[in-house]
């Protein structure tokens, strides 16, 4: 049966279920297809922290969103085109988010009484009327996988857990995706169960099969690949970026990469990545908590190693001592955090930016660190080199915020050739003997003398010899290390560790600002994980008409050189953040400018037609 | 028993080396204890066992046979963590309670260094509880000198962790509420694979143990009895005392039977239930009465051994409690890296970054 085929521009599709419905690998799965076929695309997977909360709640609910298009895009979207619910707590849970017209794909099967009533449906709203402002599929998906599977040697259970694969095979059909990614998959997967692997491509098969059989779906889509620059692509999440990135940074700076780490969600798949990567010389070691993990991560980096620690929030404030001790003895430190809806445990698996303060002043005494902060989940990879290009190079700790948007998100990255990445050798060397002789021409060394264009201090490992010496947090006389409790060798320290993070700004890039037109009187500046929300904002005020400059920052601590000229080039700033206005208080109290904050804390990216309207306000009322 | 545990200066010379300096360099010439001296003033209190611990260490140090940029003392906070201002070598003193982390981080990716933790009581056993035990079950090749004076120095006078219940100090006018913890029956439960004690005013029987530290590859726990003059002194007057000592001390020596009180006139022996009591070894069963193991792979004999040691002190071993070597972190962490790059190659960035599922365009 040939069926009518509509071209679209772009896509969003949420697959949506219980927590055990295999929602994310399906997602995964057709993300991967799209990729493939060469669409751009983000990602935006939404779960629950629980692992097996209970089945057919609200809480329960697991998400995994795609938005994909034949140009360029920037966020995971805003409202679903079409919605798989596996069940009537996924109908609930994201209905608001549908906009009228949207497809929804319903699995009747769980659509029993006492799934209804699990989530307060008193009649079932496949039946009831209530979507008819919806294009309904009402599908008992996983009554018709258990047929397709009648001939395979598996249990029942197995038959019902292969309608994730039934589900994905008729959005594959729907929108035309290439199908060998994920018999490939399916095969490697289920590699040691045959039968299991059989019945998964039949599932999928059947789905597929059902799209282009059944006259439910009359139309089929397709969404013509995208433009994009030429190479050779991927698909990649933000945890797996910022890992790869540690691990070039690595091998471009010939130090041995030690992490050291303690499982915190959503930090902990750059643990599981990196632990698989012990061919590259890195060492991972589960510590018995935060404290340990950037301690020893602190203690490698004194023996010369490429030392990081990654985590989240909660994490942060337990490794706040260990940060201060390394930026008192002068080490390179990566930290990453990888941050998460706050105070205290918060809301483990969803996104939140509000670790900037805590980042920049949550250690004791003045304790100046670099901040970067990475705008997109391929960024993670760059972000993660440069962090390392600056701690090597000033002998600093540098903390990463990442989030969990960032983390788990995936976007296509052109992969960039080896030849091409910073050469980090050059950055940074370590002491050797008589490099700096004493001032009575007798060989000395002294372990606070600085190198007086990045003030940094010698980087001598222990095993190095001649260059014996002691370091600790007790403040330490400028020079000679030793310890000191002049008041004013003390003041002199204090400027000295300042004024080092400061002059980081003279070595990083000026501040871009996006002002297509040059018109704008309006600037709004974002910093880390908004970068798309804000990017497609922009970009719907422009096509409204309207006109507004974009900048974001990446560069948190220092900031670069040009920020206050940027700020005082226009008439008005905003500034949105997933807090209650962390930079916008930075950058008042910094430089004089009333910037406007936009804040919305809810776990979740801003909604680009939401900023949208924020900024068209802002300009209305210039 | 090991060449170097017992017998004295000669071990210097002795052509093994110490087993936790096997991926050690060795040094190109002879270095003497002035050679381990820094330039900096020491600052304990007169008449502090630090002192005594500082000189036994110093003198020590030659005996490693290692270049002195191969050795690392690391420290967390407290009187006895201003250790490696001393030694001239690498040194962190670092945060409280947080040495054995750091000093992980350091030994598991560098095992050409010797890495010393130097802790107190207070230290160890109180903030920094959680790495110590981990770090014990680890095995990593660090040497834990754990300086035990049952009190908090250097906060001036607060009863700590190893203080008898009872305890009257600034903080405990009343006197303390808990329990003390027992730092070997802790470090044995902890998994160590080598737990010993010594007393800082008994050179010969510390430089012993830090030979036989020295010689165990992983984590070397080793608890020092160590005065200190100004807020608890003669806490270990009943096992330092000449009248006392005796009576009270029992000194374990691999192998050799268990004898301690006037003439060696007492030994121990189980109880019933598995615990250790003293009997007179005039009339005891002699098939009954204990010959030291610090060998024995099961660490029961030993735990036995560390309960004989109460906060009164009516027995108190001193020794090696415990030697039973098992690869060590970083031994096994390494063994892993080449492991990996015997199967599957040296890493290929390129290849990584490509992974599995790519596409071209244009």
């Amino acid at each position: 049966m040939t069926k009518q085929v509509q071209q679209l521009d772009r896509v969003i599709i949420r697959f949506a279920g219980d927590s055990g419905d295999g929602m994310q690998l399906a997602g995964d799965r057709f993300t991967q297809e799209t990729a493939t076929f060469g669409n751009d695309l983000l990602t935006l997977p939404n779960f629950p922290a629980e692992i097996r909360a209970p089945a057919g709640t609200l809480p329960g609910v697991s998400s995994f969103q795609l938005h994909f298009a034949d140009h360029d895009i920037l966020t995971p979207g805003d409202a679903p085109d079409v919605l798989v619910a596996m069940n009537p707590a996924a109908l609930k849970a994201n209905l608001d988010d549908l906009p009228r017209g949207a497809d929804i794909i319903a699995n009747t099967d769980e659509f029993t009484k006492r799934n209804l009533a699990k989530v307060g449906y008193a009649a079932s709203p496949l039946e009831d009327g209530s979507l008819s402002a919806y294009q309904l599929h009402a599908i008992g998906i996983t009554s018709v996988t258990v047929k397709a599977l009648e001939g395979y040697d598996i249990s029942r259970k197995d038959a019902e857990r292969a309608k994730n694969m039934f589900a994905l095979g008729l959005l594959s059909w729907l929108y035309n995706r290439p199908t060998d990614g994920t018999m490939k998959f399916l095969g490697s997967k289920f590699a040691a169960k045959p039968e299991i692997m059989k019945a998964n491509i039949a599932a999928f098969q059947a789905g597929w099969n059902y799209g282009e059989t059944t006259e439910d779906f009359s139309v089929q889509y397709e969404v013509k690949p995208a433009v994009m620059q030429p190479g050779t692509y991927r698909n990649i999440t933000g945890n797996s970026a910022l890992s790869y990135g540690l691990v070039a940074a690595s091998r471009r700076s010939g130090l041995p990469l030690f992490l050291g780490s303690y499982p915190i969600t959503p930090a902990s798949d750059i643990l599981h990545e990196l632990s698989k990567l012990k061919r590259f010389g890195v060492r991972t070691f589960q510590a018995e908590d935060e404290i340990s993990g950037v301690g020893a991560a602190l203690g490698a980096a004194f023996g010369g190693s490429l030392g990081v620690t990654t985590t989240s929030g909660p994490g942060m404030c337990l490794k706040a001592e260990t940060i201060g001790l390394a930026a008192s003895v002068e080490l390179p430190l990566i930290i990453c955090d990888i941050q998460r809806a706050g105070p205290s445990t918060g809301m483990p698996t969803k996104t939140e930016q509000a670790d900037l303060l805590m980042a920049l002043y949550g250690r004791n005494g003045e304790s100046p660190v670099a901040i970067l902060a990475p705008a997109t989940p391929a960024d993670c990879f760059d972000t993660a080199i440069e962090a390392v290009r600056i701690a090597v190079k000033y002998r600093t700790p540098v903390i990463i915020l990442s989030d969990g948007y960032l983390a788990n998100g995936s976007e296509p990255w052109r992969i960039p050739s080896v030849d091409s990445l910073a050469k980090l050798r050059d950055e940074f060397k370590f002491a050797i003997r008589n490099e700096n002789p004493g001032a009575d021409g007798t060989p000395g060394f002294l372990p606070f003398q600085r190198d007086p264009q990045t003030l940094a201090r010698p980087w001598a490992v222990p095993g190095t010899p001649g260059l014996e010496h002691r370091i600790g947090g007790i403040e330490k006389a400028d020079g000679a290390g030793t310890i000191s409790y002049d008041p004013d060798n003390h003041d002199k320290m204090v400027r000295l560790r300042q004024a080092k993070i400061d002059g980081i700004a003279a070595d990083i890039p000026p501040l871009e600002v996006d002002d297509p037109d040059g018109n704008a009187r309006v600037l709004v500046l974002g910093w880390g994980s908004t970068y798309g929300s804000i990017g497609a904002a922009a970009r719907r005020v422009r096509l409204a008409g309207g006109s507004v400059a974009q900048a974001h920052l990446r560069h948190l601590s220092p900031f670069p050189a040009n920020l206050g000229e940027v700020l005082l080039a226009y008439d008005k700033v905003l500034v949105p953040e997933i807090n209650l206005g962390q930079l916008a208080l930075l950058l008042r109290g910094r430089y004089l400018t009333d910037v406007i904050s936009y804040n919305r804390v809810r776990g979740l990216p801003f909604r680009a037609s939401e900023l949208a309207g924020v900024i068209e306000d802002v300009i209305a009322n210039v | 028993m090991s060449d170097h545990a017992n017998d004295g200066a000669d071990s210097a010379h002795s052509p093994r080396r110490f087993a936790s300096l096997t991926l050690v360099p060795k040094a190109d010439a002879k270095l003497a204890t002035r050679d381990f001296k820094s330039d900096q003033e020491v600052r304990w209190c007169p008449g502090c066992g630090d002192y005594a611990i500082l000189a036994a260490f110093q003198a020590f140090l030659p005996e490693l046979e290692i270049p002195r940029e191969n050795l690392v003392m690391i420290s967390g906070i407290g009187c006895s963590s201003r250790l490696p201002y001393y030694v001239n070598s690498y040194g962190m003193h670092s945060i409280h309670g947080r040495a054995p982390a750091i000093a992980t981080g350091l030994a598991a990716s560098r095992p050409d260094l010797s890495v010393w933790v130097i802790t107190g009581d207070g230290d160890a056993l109180s903030i920094g509880g959680n790495h110590l035990i981990h770090a014990l079950r680890r095995n990593v090749n660090i040497k834990i000198l754990l300086f035990n004076n049952r009190i908090y120095g250097l906060t001036k006078g607060q009863y700590s962790p190893t203080s008898e219940q009872g305890k009257v100090t600034k903080s405990t006018p009343f006197g303390s509420l808990d329990t003390p913890f027992n730092p070997v029956s802790l470090a044995l439960g902890a998994e160590a694979s080598f737990v010993a004690r010594t007393i800082d005013s008994d050179r010969k029987h510390l430089s012993g143990v830090l030979r036989a530290a020295a010689d165990h590859r992983g984590t070397a726990f080793v608890e020092i009895y160590q005065n200190c003059p100004i807020y608890n002194d003669d806490a270990f007057a009943p096992v330092t005392a000449p009248a006392s000592r005796d009576e009270r001390l029992i000194r374990l020596e691999h192998g050799e039977p268990v004898r301690f009180g006037a003439g060696g006139s007492q030994g121990l022996r189980f109880s019933r239930y598995g615990s250790l009591e003293a009997v007179e070894v005039a009339g005891a069963d002699p098939a009954s009465l204990l010959t030291h193991d610090a060998r024995a792979a099961d660490p029961s004999y030993a735990f036995a051994l560390s309960r004989l040691d109460s906060s009164d002190f009516a027995h108190a071993p001193i020794g090696i409690f415990r030697q039973a070597p098992r690869p060590s972190y970083d031994e096994l962490m390494s063994a892993q890296i080449e492991g990996a790059r015997e199967q599957q190659g040296d890493g290929d960035l390129a290849a990584l970054l490509a992974g599995a599922d790519t596409w071209q365009v244009g």
